[in-house]
């Protein structure tokens, strides 16, 4: 063994397994969407299978609820997370290891357990959201509550996770800026917008990131919670897919699909990267 | 400064409280039947039903041997995807080689492009491999984990070069040394990773919802996903189900916590 090829056999099975199992389905994915399958024969369709998605009004209703989750449900858990992440460093809150953990517990349920505990807790006739409103709100079977309740399930479970990420970070910012930012007169608020939030960027950025790729990926949680219902008010794109292609078995136009959803993360992360990245 | 003190504490503690409900309430679900849990007031204590529900679960989704499928996989997933992005991990932060930044590039790769992306051809690979319904075909795709190569490597890259060229001049091989001299100061680290690793399994879904197909091969978030869709839902053996799935991960999270989010993030929001 050379000095030379030890460094390669240290990654070489990593770099294999994911040669095999990730770039390879990723190439064959794109080679599949540009076929069509009938009665078990394949035949070149060119960009058909992407031409069929521009007049699937599937397809446009579900990305537009993940447009939806994104625009409303993630800023508003980002700004939750931020809050939190402020309180967890602050000097004035008590049992402070107490509250981190306890924040972060809902990120160790499994999508599924949390999904089927949030669906008998928003059951519309006997769920206990409801007795305890004494309310009889239907969470899951009204379109925009659906979106609603899909919504909370999130919040519910990502904020802690995204506040310790965010507390990470602020953790770093030399306490010397807050003294300057006192000694320069300046309240709470214009330290948090002058001090924190600059210094926070690069997680801010990490979590906006991370929350736009599992948001358009979003399958689990309508998947228990509401099955895309009602009405397709929260059928994701994840689920479309899953749809298309185990259900129907159409896997030239889930492969489309897939490829679209790429692309639109792709082009969702680079302009976050553009707009939050900037200087740091 | 008293005053504020105490009011943002507690203003917090009954948000985490609030937060904190839905566990209490499946604890108390669990040891209750259908009916009681659709009952109104909706019960508020533990019921007697426990049992019950845990016979019902068995009898209806062979449960046990679906809690066992579900220890096995997690347990042989995080030795061998932990040892894989250790190894990973090592050889990216140590080493200089041709390729390095590239190969490194590649593999993050995997962060950004969506599982969704590799489900059918993953599908059908398997399926001419007739691996369908195995437990590799479970294991296989994700072992190279990006996120865990990617932590291995920022925890790796803290280790002194001094320390492992010391070693080399003394002689001591390559192997040796990643065991001897890299690893053990990699305690807390690995335990992060083996968290991580072990509930990213426990509580995957859709990768084995799609490859198991038989009852008895089942994990516990399909077993429980199968459950809920038939007419005539048992919800009391369901969620003394998601109990299962739930609460012994919260408690091992909460055991072995020390390590975990401090392991996990310590290299995550750095530039």
């Amino acid at each position: 063994m050379t000095r030379r090829t030890m460094p390669y056999l240290f990654v070489l099975p990593a770099v294999l397994l994911f040669a095999a199992f990730k770039l390879y389905p990723i190439l064959a994915s794109f080679r599949l969407s540009l076929y069509k399958q009938s009665g078990g024969v394949e035949t070149f369709a060119g960009l058909d299978n992407y031409a069929r998605l521009l007049d699937d009004s599937l397809f446009w209703t579900a990305l537009g609820n993940s447009a939806v989750i994104l625009a409303v449900q993630v800023p508003l858990m980002l700004a939750l997370a931020t809050g939190l992440a402020v309180a967890f460093n602050s000097r004035l809150l008590k049992a402070r290891s107490v509250f981190r953990l306890g924040f972060f517990l809902p990120m160790i349920t499994g999508l599924v357990a949390y999904g089927i505990v949030f669906s008998v807790l928003l059951n519309q006739q006997y769920g206990l959201v409801n007795w305890l409103l004494g309310s009889d709100i239907p969470w899951l079977t009204d379109p925009l509550l659906a979106k609603v309740s899909l919504g909370l399930a999130l919040t519910w479970h990502y904020t802690g996770y995204n506040a310790v990420i965010l507390l990470a970070r602020l953790q770093t910012v030399p306490t010397e800026l807050y003294d300057a930012a006192a000694v320069d007169g300046a309240g709470a608020w214009r330290a948090f917008r002058h001090v924190t939030l600059p210094g926070l960027r690069p997680a801010l950025l990490l979590t906006t990131v991370l929350s736009t790729i599992g948001t358009l990926q979003l399958f689990d949680e309508p998947y228990v919670l509401t099955g895309g219902g009602p009405d397709n008010a929260t059928l994701t794109i994840g689920m479309y897919l899953y749809q298309n292609a185990f259900k129907y078995f159409d896997f030239g136009y889930a492969s489309a699909i897939a490829y679209a959803l790429a692309l639109l993360i792709g082009a969702l992360g680079l302009l976050q990267f553009k707009v939050l990245g900037g200087k740091s | 400064m008293k005053l504020r003190s105490l009011t943002l504490t507690w203003s917090l503690a009954l948000t985490l409280a609030a937060v904190l409900v839905p566990f209490y309430w499946l604890v108390i679900a669990a040891t209750h039947s259908s009916q009681e849990i659709f009952r109104t007031p909706p019960p508020l204590l533990p019921g007697g039903h426990l049992l019950d529900n845990l016979n019902s679960l068995q009898e209806k989704a062979g449960f046990g041997r679906v809690v066992l499928n579900s220890l096995g996989i997690a347990t042989v997933y995080t030795l061998v995807a932990g040892t894989v992005c250790t190894l990973a991990g090592y050889g990216f932060a140590k080493f200089r080689f041709r390729g390095r930044e590239p190969l490194f590039g590649l593999l993050m790769l995997g962060l950004v492009i969506p599982a969704q992306v590799t489900l059918v051809p993953l599908f059908r690979l398997m399926a001419e491999l007739r691996w369908l319904d195995t437990y590799q075909a479970v294991l296989l795709p994700n072992l190279a984990l990006p996120f865990g190569i990617f932590l291995m490597r920022q925890s790796m890259a803290a280790l002194p070069d001094e320390l492992l060229d010391s070693g080399r001049v003394d002689g001591c091989g390559e192997l040796r040394l990643f065991l001897r001299v890299a690893l053990p100061p990699m305690r807390p680290a690995l335990a992060a990773l083996a968290i991580f690793l072990f509930l990213f399994q426990w509580n995957e879904f859709i990768w084995p919802l799609i490859v198991l197909r038989d009852d008895s091969s089942l994990t516990i978030p399909v077993a429980l996903a199968s459950l809920q869709g038939v007419d005539d839902t048992d919800y009391g053996a369901i969620l003394a189900g998601t109990a299962i799935a739930a609460l012994p991960m919260a408690a091992l999270f909460l055991a072995l916590q020390r390590h975990f989010v401090s392991g996990l993030l310590a290299g995550a929001v750095k530039e």
